[in-house]
Parts: structure tokens; C-alpha cells; sequence
């Protein structure tokens, strides 16, 4: 019934239903063992750095620590507050987990292996980035508590500034490579990784990703000493693990999208791999956490005016550079 | 933008240092008003102590606040020692000293580190101040037995000796501290983001600072050089030298800044203290059950929170007739709302943080 011949299964992936249906399962599982893993590895890094073991009980070096939080977030009470807007509410944490793991369909791991390769790419995942902020403004709203509301607020007050510079800086790298297409981003750094002639465009971006995962030092929406657990205040058991999850899931893809846009994606030394990709994407994550470690969280204010009155200037400034290292 | 909503903040809250609860008016990420609600941790010493015998009321002093115990240690046993005109040994006030600045600076560590929570760098201060305060933790354990509420110093002098080396490893605990203060102040001074958040935020100027009774590190950040040590010297304070640590601005960083300082100084006490140390008795003969005459004593210490005072009124027998606690996290507190008129929510937690309460002492 099951013919036991590898051509068949890739001949099916011709097929864009079985395709996206692979896609999908390869996709939310590769990420989520990721996710699963360097979880663990920042909670052990970050205590590293301060002065403290991190966990180290369930498992060796603690390493199923997140597989144990999660399954305790798992077997929670699913709270449903007396005053919530139900559908928004149950919808949240759904969205938010499908939106950050959708993004991920446009991203190549090398030349050949890519779920959907889009000849708009580039632009099909900034589309997708700025969606995300739905499912915040959701679970920031629907709850009927003013802690996630402010969270919620916050969230958008942060998107609109980090969404622009996010666009523009980008517009560097395409403006360089001449291309949409996230496989010709990449060979287009065959000669030598964008972080080079981009460097300003590629301070701009790692910010702006601080913003779009929202990890400290912008870590606004959910603010923990300000306003306890910002938009997921209210959320409990299987439905925070999906927020948790689809937060983090951001990070991880904007290191992916950092290493795929400077530092040219899958090719290193002697061959190409995704195992370049994935060491770039670690490498940058561990920069994320080192941050995280070192620095406090700055003010809604400040966030809001850093936004437009810095960011946005120096990435036009960015565009003219790239402009002028095109045509001389 | 002119809808108010009623904020309620804690009294289960990550950054409250305890059981505060805040009414916060806000409009937008605005506060327009605060009002901070107290009495979560009332456990009703004062009305307690009136029904134990004198020395049994020194533990009930541990708890008050419960992250400098002996300094609430000292200003007991110093009311009850003016109350009984009391001669207490030379070696027994330098180990006094020696006790108190380093409780000083365990405290000074604490708020240090928890600002750090406040403003959203969760845990890497907190962890480098707690490492420090752990070796005091030590010392203490090594002279009392406990590491929390010590009832070490006592009616008449202090409970035990020092122990053996006890001095040695305070002075190369204080070498390291010294190192170690470096480096707190390369995470706060150096770093842009956390002068940004505290620099110019909750400003209170020297004039505001006295109307408003503010006392400790809060008083002496809007640079009024004012200190219950240099100005109603107890103990032996005058014999050491060394001088007011005041900030300049009032803000946030001003108090962060009197913190540090403050733990410079107070090593420096305690090293002179170590090295004039004189041999002797450390507690005067003081019977079991003392039994002051009729009268009353107000008398204040120099506590890590400010004018921490005890107001006793004996009527000769074997209890106090009524003990009234003057407690500086109080007064602190009760600035509160002058300061956060028209910050961020931010704003309102940092400046509570550089307040410093610690509720044991506020609710009593």
C-alpha cells in the first residue's frame, strides 16, 4: 500500500497540498524542538552571568527542564475569567502561535531545501511580522484586566515604531542584492556577507529584533515589575504555553532572519549547510540573552521617541549608503 | 486621553518590596495621583511589648525590619539603656559598631540589588549584591546563630564575643567589597540606559526633602547633610573619622549614589573599629529581669532606612507601660505620593524602589 521508494514521497512534495502539509509539520517541529532547547540554554547562560547555576535538576544540566515546565503549564487549570471576551480570548494564543510559526515557510535553510519559495519572500515575512501584533492587542484586550491592557497598548505603541525602521532597514539589503527572493539574498552574499556594507542597516535591524520579540531592554509589553505579566497576565495552563511559545518563536526567527540578511544564511567555510544557519542563528540568539543579562528596560517614552526620532532617520541614511555602494 | 483608570497595584505585586498596595489614578502610562494603602503586615508590636518583660521584646525588634535586624536590635537596647542609665563596656559599643555598619551595608546591598528588579534587569544585580550580603549573612550566622533575626545585641552590651578570626575575615571581606563596589558601579554609573531611567526621575529637592520628613539615604540624596551619627552621637561614633555621604540632584540615581557611598564609609568604620578594638567585657552585669524606673526616653539611631526611634514610657515595673516605634520606611513612604504626580508607571516603581521601604517596619 506504501511504496517504499524515496523518489515517490519527493515526487508528492511536488504536490503543493502535501508540500505545505510537510512544510507545516516540519516546520512546527524542528522549531519547537529549537524552541524546547534554547530556552533552556538562556535560562542557563543568563544564570551563568549571574551568578547562579540555572536549572540543573530535571534531566542532565537540567536539560528537560523546559519539557517539564511545559508540561506543567499542560496539566494547569484552564482559567477562563468571569469577564473575558471568549472567542478573542481562546483565539489569542492560537494566532499568536500559528503567526509565529508561519513566517518560517519563506525561510530557505539552504539553496534547495525552502517549504515556499516565494519570489516576494522578503516581503511575504515582513507581512507576516507585522500581523503578529494582532494576537497581542487580542489577549491585551479581551481578558477584561487593565494589566494586559496596558501590556496590550504598549505592544502596538511599540510596533508602530519598530515596524518602520524594520522595513527600511531591510530595503539596504535588497536594495544591495536586487532581489525579493530570500535564496538569491543569500547567494547574492557570495562574495562577501551583507553585515559589511551594511553595517549601520544591520545595528538598525538587531534593535529593531529586540523590539519584535520584545526581550529586554524593550521588554514593555509584559514588563514584569511594572505591570506584572503585561498582556498575559490573565492567561493560564495551555494557552500561556502557546503565548510563551509564540514569543519566543519570534526571537528565534528574527536571529534566523539576521543570519539569513548579514550574514549570509547557510554558506561557511569549506561547504554550505544549514548547519551554518543554525550556528549563526545561535550565535546571535546568545547575543540577545548576554543583552538581556546586562541592561535595564527603558521607558515607554523613551522607546516611542528612540523609535522615530533615531531609528527611522539613520535608517534613510542607511538606504543612501546602500544606494551609493550600488552604483559606485 | 482624559479617561482615568484606577490602577490597583499589589499588595501581590512584583516590585511592591513586600505588602504595599498602591492606588494608582491613571491617565494612559501616566500617573495623575497615588495613593499608597499600608497595613498588610500590621502584627501590632507596640501593643505586644506592652505585656513582655524588657529583654523579651529585643526579638520582637528583629522583625520590625526584618533586613537590618540589629540595627532595631541597637535602638531598643539603646532607649532601655537611657532608661536605666546604663555604663556599657568599651569592647561591647565597638562591637556594636562593628555589627551595625556591617548590617549597614547588607542592607545598602539589598536595595541596591532590588532596584536593579525595579527597573527591569531582572536578577544580575540582585544576584552580585546578594553574593556580598550572603558573606555578612555569614558573619552574623558565626556571631549569632541566625542569619535573619539575630537578637545580638542585647541589654548591656552584646550576646557573646566575637568569635575566633572573626575579625580577620571581616577585614578581607571589606578588601573584597571594595572590589566588588567597583563593579556595581560599572552596571549602574556606565550604563546608559540605567542613568537615563533614574537621572532627573523623582526629584526632590532639599527644601521638600525636610518639610515632608523624609530621613536615611532619601533625606541625604537631596544633599542635606544630615545624620543621627554626626549630629546626636551614640555609641562610639565620634571616636572613628569620617564624614556624611550626601548625592547632589534628589533624583533616583542621587539616593542609588548615597547607597554606594554610604557602604564605602561604613567599611571604613568598621576597619577602624577592628583595628582600636580594645579587650574586655562585652556585656555589663545587667540583671535577668530589668526593671527601669518610672519615666520616659525617646532615643533614635542612625538605622540603613534613616531616624529609626524608640519612644519608651516605663512605669517602674517589668514591662513598658507603652512603646512607640518611630520607623524611617514609614516617613520614607509617605513621600510617595508627592514624588510620583505626573511620572510613568516606570517611574512610580523605581522611585519606590530608591524609597527603599521594607514593610516589617512600615505596618510594624
Amino acid at each position: 500500500m506504501f511504496p517504499l521508494n524515496l523518489e515517490f514521497y519527493l515526487s508528492l512534495l511536488e504536490n503543493p497540498l502535501f508540500r505545505g502539509l510537510a512544510g507545516a509539520l516540519g516546520v512546527i517541529t524542528v522549531i519547537s524542538l529549537a524552541v524546547l532547547i534554547l530556552i533552556w540554554a538562556e535560562r542557563k547562560f543568563v544564570a551563568r552571568l549571574q551568578h547562579r547555576y540555572g536549572p540543573n535538576r530535571a534531566g542532565k544540566y537540567g536539560i528537560l527542564q523546559t519539557l517539564a515546565d511545559g508540561l506543567k503549564l499542560f496539566l494547569k487549570e484552564d482559567i477562563l475569567p468571569e469577564k473575558a471576551e471568549k472567542y478573542a480570548y481562546t483565539l489569542a494564543p492560537i494566532l499568536c502561535f500559528s503567526l509565529a510559526m508561519l513566517p518560517f515557510v519563506a525561510v530557505p535553510v539552504e539553496r534547495n531545501i525552502v517549504v515556499a519559495n516565494l519570489n516576494a519572500g522578503i516581503l511575504f515575512i515582513l507581512a507576516v511580522a507585522s500581523l503578529s501584533i494582532i494576537p497581542v492587542i487580542m489577549a491585551g484586550w479581551s481578558p477584561n484586566n487593565k494589566y494586559n491592557l496596558i501590556g496590550g497598548i504598549r505592544s502596538a505603541a511599540l510596533m508602530i515604531s519598530y515596524e518602520i525602521p524594520a522595513g527600511l532597514a531591510v530595503i539596504g539589503v535588497l536594495v544591495l542584492s536586487g532581489s525579493l527572493n530570500m535564496i538569491d539574498i543569500v547567494e547574492a552574499q557570495r562574495d562577501g556577507w551583507f553585515i559589511l556594507p551594511q553595517f549601520l542597516g544591520f545595528i538598525i535591524f538587531i534593535t529593531v529584533s529586540f523590539m519584535e520579540s520584545a526581550r529586554p531592554p524593550f521588554d514593555l509589553p509584559e514588563a514584569e515589575s511594572e505591570i506584572v505579566q503585561g498582556w498575559t497576565t490573565e492567561y493560564s495552563s495551555v494557552k500561556f504555553a502557546l503565548l510563551m511559545l509564540g514569543e519566543y518563536t519570534h526571537a528565534v526567527f528574527t536571529s534566523v532572519l539576521i543570519a539569513i540578511l548579514y550574514f549570509g544564511g547557510w554558506m561557511g567555510p569549506l561547504f554550505d549547510s544549514p548547519f551554518w544557519l543554525a550556528l549563526k542563528t545561535l550565535v546571535i540568539m546568545l547575543f540577545l540573552m548576554w543583552v538581556r543579562a546586562s541592561v535595564v528596560r527603558i521607558r515607554i517614552d523613551q522607546m516611542v521617541s528612540f523609535g522615530w526620532k533615531f531609528l527611522i532617520p539613520l535608517s534613510l541614511l542607511n538606504i543612501l549608503i546602500a544606494g551609493a555602494i550600488k552604483v559606485f | 486621553m482624559s479617561e482615568r483608570v484606577l490602577l490597583n497595584l499589589g499588595p501581590q505585586h512584583p516590585s511592591t518590596h513586600g505588602v504595599l498596595r498602591l492606588v494608582v489614578e491613571l491617565e494612559g502610562e501616566r500617573v495623575v495621583n497615588v495613593t499608597p494603602v499600608i497595613g498588610y503586615l500590621h502584627r501590632g508590636f507596640e501593643k505586644i511589648a506592652e505585656n513582655r518583660r524588657y529583654i523579651q521584646i529585643t526579638p520582637l525588634t528583629d522583625k520590625l525590619d526584618y533586613v537590618s535586624s540589629m540595627a532595631n536590635n541597637m535602638a531598643y537596647v539603646k532607649a532601655v539603656e537611657e532608661l536605666l542609665g546604663l555604663e556599657v563596656p568599651e569592647r561591647a559599643e565597638y562591637i556594636r559598631v562593628i555589627v551595625l555598619e556591617l548590617q549597614r551595608i547588607a542592607s545598602h546591598l539589598l536595595a541596591l540589588g532590588s532596584i536593579g528588579n525595579d527597573l527591569g534587569m531582572p536578577f544580575t544585580l540582585m544576584m552580585y549584591t546578594f553574593r556580598e550580603r550572603e558573606t555578612i549573612l555569614d558573619l552574623f550566622e558565626s556571631l549569632s546563630g541566625a542569619r535573619l533575626g539575630y537578637n545580638y545585641i542585647t541589654i548591656g552590651g552584646v550576646m557573646d564575643d566575637l568569635p575566633l578570626g572573626f575579625t580577620d575575615f571581616t577585614l578581607s571581606f571589606l578588601r573584597e567589597l571594595r572590589q566588588k563596589i567597583e563593579e556595581y558601579e560599572d552596571l549602574v554609573y556606565d550604563n546608559e540606559i540605567f542613568v537615563k531611567r533614574t537621572e532627573g526621575i523623582g526629584v526632590l529637592s532639599p527644601k521638600d526633602a525636610i518639610n515632608l520628613g523624609a530621613t536615611g539615604p532619601v533625606l541625604r540624596g537631596s544633599g542635606v547633610r544630615r545624620d543621627i551619627r554626626k549630629e546626636d552621637p551614640y555609641s562610639i561614633y565620634h571616636y572613628f573619622d569620617w564624614r556624611i555621604v550626601t548625592g547632589k540632584r534628589g533624583d533616583c540615581l542621587s539616593r542609588i549614589s548615597v547607597w554606594i557611598n554610604e557602604m564605602k564609609m561604613s567599611a571604613d568604620i568598621v576597619e577602624q573599629a577592628i583595628e582600636n578594638i580594645p579587650p574586655g567585657l562585652f556585656r555589663a552585669k545587667v540583671s535577668r529581669v530589668v526593671r527601669p524606673p518610672e519615666g520616659e526616653v525617646y532615643s533614635r539611631i542612625e538605622s540603613p532606612r534613616g531616624e529609626l526611634g524608640f519612644h519608651i514610657i516605663g512605669d517602674g515595673s517589668t514591662h513598658p507601660y507603652r512603646l512607640k516605634i518611630r520607623s524611617p520606611a514609614f516617613c520614607n513612604l509617605s513621600i510617595l505620593p508627592h514624588l510620583a504626580k505626573g511620572v510613568f508607571i516606570a517611574d512610580l516603581i523605581a522611585i519606590l524602589g530608591t524609597l527603599d521601604p521594607v514593610f516589617g517596619e512600615v505596618d510594624r
